[in-house]
């Protein structure tokens, strides 16, 4: 594949190599830079893999100061700089170019404090989502946004895309969660922005932070708010006859005043893919499965069940499988989480990731297939339910590199689709590369010079992830 | 003075236009009720959402309303209590506090990104705010986000101007994500607690599995000659008797609480949401934002260099309500110099405009993040019409 144009090198900075290498190793320890083709070649893509560019070195720093130092660095020099958290971008956020240096915050990984009383933990940016909450699972709490990925991806990568998960019905994606950020500007300046505390003052500059998709600065510690978990939590399995029945049961549930902390959806081609992998016990007769969580006391997941049971019955439910045990819950969550891996073992996909008003959801689904079936590929579905942000996993060969094409098409489609229906690109896992040139199918040209004028306060000369987000024509500079 | 009114987007965009050259500076207004926030500013006109009103989508399956920024909040409240739904965050009602009249509108709660006791479960307006339409300096219409509550596209320009009090844009149109209101509401009131206790209470509750959606502390003589400290559970009914039973038993060393139900608990909150035990007085009123465990220590510290000063507390402690004498500074150095060493920052909410003038009424900013705010407000408003000088001298 080769739709998706990267800006030509420069060939000034890419002749300076070897000075530019000099100056970064008088700022960091030799093992934190990295400037050999082969030890450069793992940081040459994230999870868009189908995009690879060799960066001109990887910086690894372990402290704010030498991130503070290396951005100065590039600043006065002029080089561009790739932020990368864990590399687990789907939109290929953290995919370098030629001329850039990637500034990688993985040794950053330690958790600097943990206030119960205050419900905050506060954490360098490398320190994985999984190991936070593990940090304080046994005190009862956890950090709620729970990407797929959260085993491996970052607290820094999740600010950097404001980061969702299965989870957010309840309690939202990473702005809602995070109180305060260290942010490093491109001139090296530190700043603190937000706290320990609510809502500072002042713009909201978090706000502004969190989604920047790393064009801002570079966030090297973060305080993010920890929760109390409930006293149990319950998946149960939904099987439906139609995808149409299930969304209108999804629409009945909030209808009667219900949120459950989750609500998933899989059609039969994502069921068969999952179970395959995780032998979750999903029923394999439906043609649609919703797995919804409840939480609470056994009494109160019994009563909030019974009336999400009710529901589903006058929607016409097929099939209704609770979890009896942590493990068989583990393992509902198991199949849904693993989905994009389990996809991966039968085929090479693309996960595409727009989110559509819900009450869309029946024609959407119709079209999509129409529109994966004219390309002649296959598409599973699963999204999550209840804030209508879709993933449809378009199944490809890429080593065809006509169906490789294809696939790459039918994804545009569908994310031009998405916003047709009153949605948006992306849910939550960002613009990167992969959506860049569709940001004028979301937005006009006045809406995206407003961004690109806010963007140049950061940065007036697109140093920072420069390839990213916005369509390389028509950049607005300071 | 003049006021604009334009009832388009398409002639609030031309009345921009209009002043752009002569750089005539506009106040923002939306219903009035507020317009005491901030530091007083010098405009020659306003620009009003007086003409743009209506509710304009409202899909109660997807938890979504859309409103233009004139509508009242009251309609707004209505249209969703007919479908059992409402606003997440409880915005707070300034009219008490500012003995301003008129009506709140949706626009203004956008704006000054107001919330209430809520928040510390459900969170802010701003994070409820998924999507706005606004008339920027340049004239030109602009939306950020949209109508889906998971949205990542571009930079989030909705948080940026949730808060910034009309000094980015006119804002024309916001859409919200709403909440089934719940089936029962009941609050738990403990009686004589010190401040610190209290808030270690209120930390304990919290930090429970059993979900309190507001919490505050009256100390004694705020408001009742016994300091009383409140959680709000919101649930199901079944929910609620368990949840109250279960934070009765784990806080039972604080005493058997007083269980407060309709109309009584509504008023209860009602009153702190809005600050009333400073409506009517000639007290400056400031709202500090602190870490729970740092708002009885802020709140002593301060008392030893204000000792007139009245508190109290909502958001677990993290919300620090404080009145003091409208005399020079207000008391902003001594309240301060009492949480710099705390982090948190303090916000002048009421006092005449003459101390709002002279005294920050925001948090003061570092020189890097006062340059951002600068340069933000320059790429929004090139010729500074909007609102100039109403969060920072000079921006």
């Amino acid at each position: 594949m080769s739709a998706i144009a990267f800006p030509v090198p420069d060939a000034a900075i890419i002749a300076r190599r070897e000075e530019i290498i000099a100056g970064l190793a008088r700022l960091v320890a030799p093992e934190a830079l990295i400037t050999s083709a082969d030890e450069r070649r793992p940081y040459e893509t994230d999870a868009l893999t189908a995009y690879r560019r060799l960066p001109l070195a990887v910086v690894l720093p372990s402290t704010t100061q030498q991130v503070a130092a290396v951005l100065a660095f590039c600043h006065e020099q002029g080089v561009p700089v790739v932020p990368r958290g864990a590399g687990t971008s789907l939109a290929g956020g953290a995919i370098p170019q030629e001329d850039a240096v990637v500034i990688g915050i993985s040794k950053m990984n330690r958790i600097l404090e943990i206030d119960y009383a205050n419900r905050i933990a506060r954490v360098e940016a490398g320190v994985t989502n999984l190991a936070v909450t593990g940090a304080v699972m046994a005190e009862g709490f956890f950090y709620a946004p729970d990407p797929s990925s959260q085993l491996a991806c970052s607290i820094g990568g999740n600010i950097g895309m404001n980061s969702g998960g299965a989870h957010c019905l309840k309690y939202g994606v990473t702005t809602n969660n995070v109180l305060g950020v260290t942010l490093v500007m491109l001139d090296g300046s530190i700043v603190e922005i937000g706290g320990a505390h609510l809502d500072s003052g002042g713009l909201d500059l978090l706000g502004l932070i969190v989604g920047s998709e790393g064009q801002l600065g570079i966030v090297t510690e973060a305080t993010v708010r920890i929760l109390r978990a409930a006293e149990g939590a319950r998946p149960v399995l939904f099987g439906f006859p139609t995808s149409e029945q299930a969304g209108a049961a999804v629409a009945a549930i909030i209808g009667a005043g219900i949120i459950p902390v989750a609500m998933e959806f899989m059609d039969k081609p994502a069921i068969e893919i999952c179970e395959a992998f995780a032998k979750a016990g999903y029923p394999m007769d439906v043609e649609a499965l919703l797995i919804i969580e409840v939480e609470g006391s056994d009494a109160e997941m019994d009563a909030q069940l019974a009336r999400i049971v009710a529901i589903a019955r006058e929607h016409g439910v097929q099939t209704v499988k609770e979890s009896r045990s942590a493990m068989e819950a583990a393992a509902i969550w198991k199949g849904r989480k693993s989905a994009f891996g389990a996809t991966g073992r039968i085929a090479d996909y693309i996960c595409m990731d727009g989110t559509i008003p819900t009450g869309q959801l029946p024609h959407v689904l119709r079209r999509m297939a129409e529109i994966v079936q004219g390309y002649g590929l296959r598409v599973a579905n699963v999204f999550h339910a209840g804030d209508g942000n879709l993933h449809p996993l378009i199944l490809y060969n890429c080593n065809d590199p006509v169906e490789a094409q294809k696939a790459e098409d039918a994804g545009m489609d569908i994310l031009k689709l998405c916003v047709e229906v009153g949605g948006c690109l992306t849910g939550e896992h960002g613009v990167g590369i992969e959506k860049r040139d569709l940001m004028t199918v979301q937005f006009n040209p006045a809406d995206l010079q407003q961004q690109m004028r806010v963007r140049a306060v950061f940065d007036g000369q697109w140093l920072m992830n420069p390839a990213k987000v916005f369509p390389l024509e028509g950049r607005v500079a300071a | 003075m003049t006021i604009h009114t334009p009832t388009t987007e398409a002639q609030a965009c031309a009345v921009v236009k209009s002043v752009i050259g002569s750089a005539i500076p506009l106040a923002i207004r939306g219903g009035g009720t507020r317009a005491g926030l901030g530091r007083p500013t010098q405009t020659q006109a306003t620009l009003s959402s007086a003409g743009l009103t209506g509710i304009t989508l409202y899909e109660p399956a997807e938890m979504v309303i859309g409103a233009r920024a004139g509508t009242p909040l009251a309609e707004v409240r209505k249209t969703l209590a007919e479908r059992g739904q409402m606003l997440p965050f409880e915005p707070m009602d300034h009219r008490p506090l500012f003995g301003s009249g008129g009506e709140p509108t949706i626009g203004a709660v956008a704006a000054g990104n107001i919330s209430g006791p809520r928040r510390i479960n459900a969170g802010a307006a701003r994070d409820s705010l998924i999507g706005i339409r606004l008339v920027n300096g340049k004239g030109e219409a602009i939306k950020s986000g949209g109508r889906v509550m998971k949205n990542v596209t571009g930079l989030d320009l909705v948080k940026l101007v949730a808060g910034s009090h009309g000094t980015l844009g006119f804002l024309t149109e916001v859409i919200f994500r709403v909440l089934p209101v719940p089936e029962r509401i009941v609050t738990l009131c403990w009686h004589g607690l010190s401040d610190s206790d209290a808030v270690i209470l209120l930390s304990r509750a919290l930090g429970s599995p059993f979900e309190p959606f507001a919490a505050a502390h009256l100390p004694a003589g705020i408001a009742g000659e016994a300091a009383r400290t409140l959680l709000r559970l919101e649930n199901f009914s079944v929910s609620i008797d368990y949840r109250a039973g279960e934070l009765k038993a784990l806080l039972a060393a604080y005493g058997e609480p007083e269980l407060i139900e309709g109309s009584a608990s509504e008023a209860l909150w009602r009153d702190i949401r809005d600050a009333a035990v400073f409506a009517g007085t000639q007290e400056a009123v400031w709202r500090l934002s602190l870490a729970p465990t740092n708002g009885p220590k802020a709140a002593a510290a301060i008392a030893a260099a204000l000792p007139q000063a009245r508190h109290y507390y909502d958001w677990g402690g993290g919300l620090l309500w404080l009145g003091v004498p409208a005399q020079g500074d207000a008391g902003a150095a001594a309240i301060r110099r009492a949480i710099a060493p705390l982090g948190g920052h303090a916000t002048l909410v009421r006092a005449p405009d003459a101390i709002r003038a002279s005294v920050p009424v925001f948090e003061p900013l570092s020189a890097p993040l006062l340059r951002v705010t600068a340069g933000i407000k320059t790429s929004f408003d090139p010729a500074g019409i909007f609102e100039p000088g109403r969060m920072y001298a000079g921006v």
